[in-house]
């Protein structure tokens, strides 16, 4: 089976005056279709970044990022875009709706640069917000909903494309532990049904509710199998902080 | 994405925020609404202008002539034999002399005024009514007799409210009799159009210092004949006269002609000033855009992230700008139509603007949204959208 995403030897390097950070320092791994998997580290780890390229919002310095049995990593602006709409649906920490549109135009935005018509736009999003559970608050604006409501809109707005995977970074990081968990259930619940799940998160705890996981520390990978917390949280790499269990 | 939906989009951003998009609207407004005043108020200028021209004749050819320092002269003669013999060109003649200054008495009240020598053809030149009586007759003139024709101011001045029709009138001490009275044709009062005498013209030249004619009032068939039949004179006269310097052929058509090109001249000149207007509203409208693309930075990292190309951006962006510039123009040529016809009615003018001048100023104004949006889009379209994810 091709995976669906494949880090080869993925380096990311960035100069900062005389100096040279490397925020991936040679991390291979593949990802195949229907895994939930959570990508754990600290702050400076290489996780964002990681994430960054698999979300093709930005290009590795060297190896190849093959999404989809395709070698992404050395596209145009154009391409890249191209590939997040049709590919890839995205949740982030602070949700990130466009605060002027109303919740169903929040969800259709994907599917207007896809270039769908405005009815086909409609009929998607409002199954999208159907599947969340917030087709009643269609109209409303989203500073009229509270942070939980939000966010299912921001996966509404990340499933309505139909995308191969969704990539949520610390989804629960701006949320209560309840209304964080409830949104943790909502993603086991669309891995359940079939979907393609890369979580990013520092907090060990959440990413022990994924299938597996993968840690990073330092631009590389330190484990990488089942999100078993004792067996990932433990790892010690050189100048790493505390440990969560 | 289409045109309809940006537009649409960008009028919901627009109306987010009125107090801000009227403001940034405010030098279109400006600039555009002054553009409309002026048009409008130089077009019913203009159209008075015309007017008032035309009331003095535009077919109207004066002659005069200097017989000083030449041998040679021309004659009545020769010139009623010019107009015998172009009469596809030239419609009336009449020899003209005036007395000016006469003192006009009737029994013990005078007045002082000018007496308008003329031959019988003047009063269909001019296309005069005649109220009573009727107008002067080429016997009259051909035997140089004292009779009159006077304007209804002459009559109420001198003669109140006994008709004056046969009654005597003295001019410079002289005696004549009203054989005819004009309609009132303005306001009868002292240096109006009906403050006017007029008697036969060999009668005036004999009272007059050369005892000779020395001017002629002459109309075109129409408008289109005027210039050659001025050629046609010049051409005559040049030959009669042997020097141009002997004469003077004038006409209100190109007098009018010069007057509109100069008004259309100032026309352009202002209109080029209200334009400065309208490129510092643009500049404005730069302004506010430059400001909006830097608030929604974190908007359009997520619109890319979202899969939105960099055309898309900018383009969403440049509809913004012309949608606020053309909203602008539109509040313009509202404001600046409603101002004209307040200042036209101010200044007794009829001040319209014209289709073209509202469908240009629309279109600059869409035009200067577009010109001025670009860069600020262009900036939002190379946004990096993760920096701009980051950004506050």
């Amino acid at each position: 089976m091709t995976p669906l995403i494949e880090f080869r030897q993925i380096y990311k390097i960035y100069k900062m005056g005389e100096n040279e950070v490397h925020a991936i320092d040679g991390i291979s791994m593949k990802i195949f279709p229907g895994e939930f998997v959570a990508i754990v580290g600290p702050s400076g780890s290489g996780k964002s970044t990681c994430m960054n390229i698999i979300g093709c919002l930005d290009v590795p310095t060297s190896g190849s990022y093959f999404l989809d049995g395709k070698d992404v990593s050395h596209m145009n602006d154009n391409e890249l875009a191209e590939i997040r709409n049709k590919k890839l649906g995205f949740i982030f920490q602070q949700y990130n709706l466009i605060p002027k549109l109303n919740v169903q135009q929040n969800v259709e935005l994907p599917l207007l640069y896809a270039g769908l018509n405005e009815k086909e736009q409609a009929t998607r999003a409002r199954e999208s917000l159907n599947r969340v559970g917030l087709l009643d608050k269609a109209k409303n604006l989203p500073s009229q909903l509270s942070g939980g409501q939000q966010q299912r809109v921001s996966i509404a707005r990340a499933l309505a494309g139909n995308p191969s995977i969704i990539l949520a970074d610390e989804p629960t990081g701006a949320l209560d532990s309840k209304t964080g968990k409830d949104v943790l259930n909502f993603l086991k619940k669309l891995h359940k049904e079939g979907n393609t799940i890369v979580l990013i998160t520092h907090d060990n705890t959440i990413a022990a509710q994924a299938e597996r996981v993968i840690r990073v520390s330092d631009g590389q990978v330190v484990y990488d199998g089942e999100a078993d917390i004792h067996k990932f949280a433990s790892i010690i790499h050189a100048g790493d902080t505390e440990v969560d269990i | 994405m289409s045109l309809k939906k940006s537009f649409t989009l960008a009028l919901a951003n627009i109306m987010y925020d009125k107090m801000r998009s009227l403001l940034t609207m405010l030098g279109i407004i400006i600039g555009v609404s002054a553009v409309i005043i002026l048009i409008s108020l130089m077009n019913g200028m203009t159209g008075m202008m015309t007017d008032s021209f035309e009331e003095l004749g535009l077919t109207t050819i004066t002659v005069s002539t200097t017989n000083r320092g030449g041998s040679r002269t021309i004659n009545e003669d020769e010139m009623y034999a010019f107009r015998d013999e172009h009469p596809e060109l030239i419609e009336g003649i009449s020899p003209s002399c005036n007395l000016n200054m006469a003192t006009v008495k009737v029994g013990t009240t005078s007045i002082t005024t000018t007496a308008t020598g003329v031959s019988e053809e003047y009063a269909d030149m001019k296309a005069l009514e005649i109220e009573s009586g009727r107008f002067l007759e080429f016997q009259e003139i051909n035997a140089h007799r004292k009779v009159c024709v006077i304007g209804t101011y002459i009559q109420r001045e001198l003669f109140g409210f006994t008709p004056a029709l046969g009654q005597n009138i003295k001019i410079n001490g002289n005696v004549y009799q009203v054989v005819g009275i004009l309609a009132e044709k303005d306001d009868s009062t002292s240096g109006s159009a009906d403050d006017v005498i007029y008697i036969p013209y060999t009668t005036a030249v004999r009272l007059s210092r050369t005892g000779t004619v020395s001017s002629y009032t002459l109309t075109a068939v129409n408008q289109d004949k005027v210039t050659p039949a001025i050629e046609a004179l010049k051409a005559m006269l040049l030959e009669k006269l042997g020097d141009e310097n002997y004469f003077r052929v004038s006409n209100m058509l190109s007098v009018m002609d010069m007057a509109t090109d100069m008004m259309d001249t100032m026309e352009i000149l202002l209109v080029c000033i209200a334009g400065i207007s309208l490129l510092v509203g643009g500049i404005g409208i730069m302004n506010i855009m430059l400001v909006s693309v830097t608030e929604r930075t974190r908007e359009i990292g997520i619109r890319k992230s979202l899969g939105a190309k960099g055309r898309d951006i900018m383009s969403q962006f440049v509809i913004e700008a012309a949608t606020v510039s053309g909203m602008g123009g539109i509040v313009g040529i509202v404001l600046g139509a409603v101002l004209a016809i307040v200042f036209g009615n101010m200044l007794n003018l009829s001040a319209t603007p014209s289709v073209g001048a509202v469908l240009l100023s629309f279109s600059v104004s869409v035009g200067i949204g577009i010109l001025f949006g670009y860069l600020p889009a262009k900036n939002a379209a190379k946004l990096n959208p993760i920096d701009a994810l980051r950004h506050d």
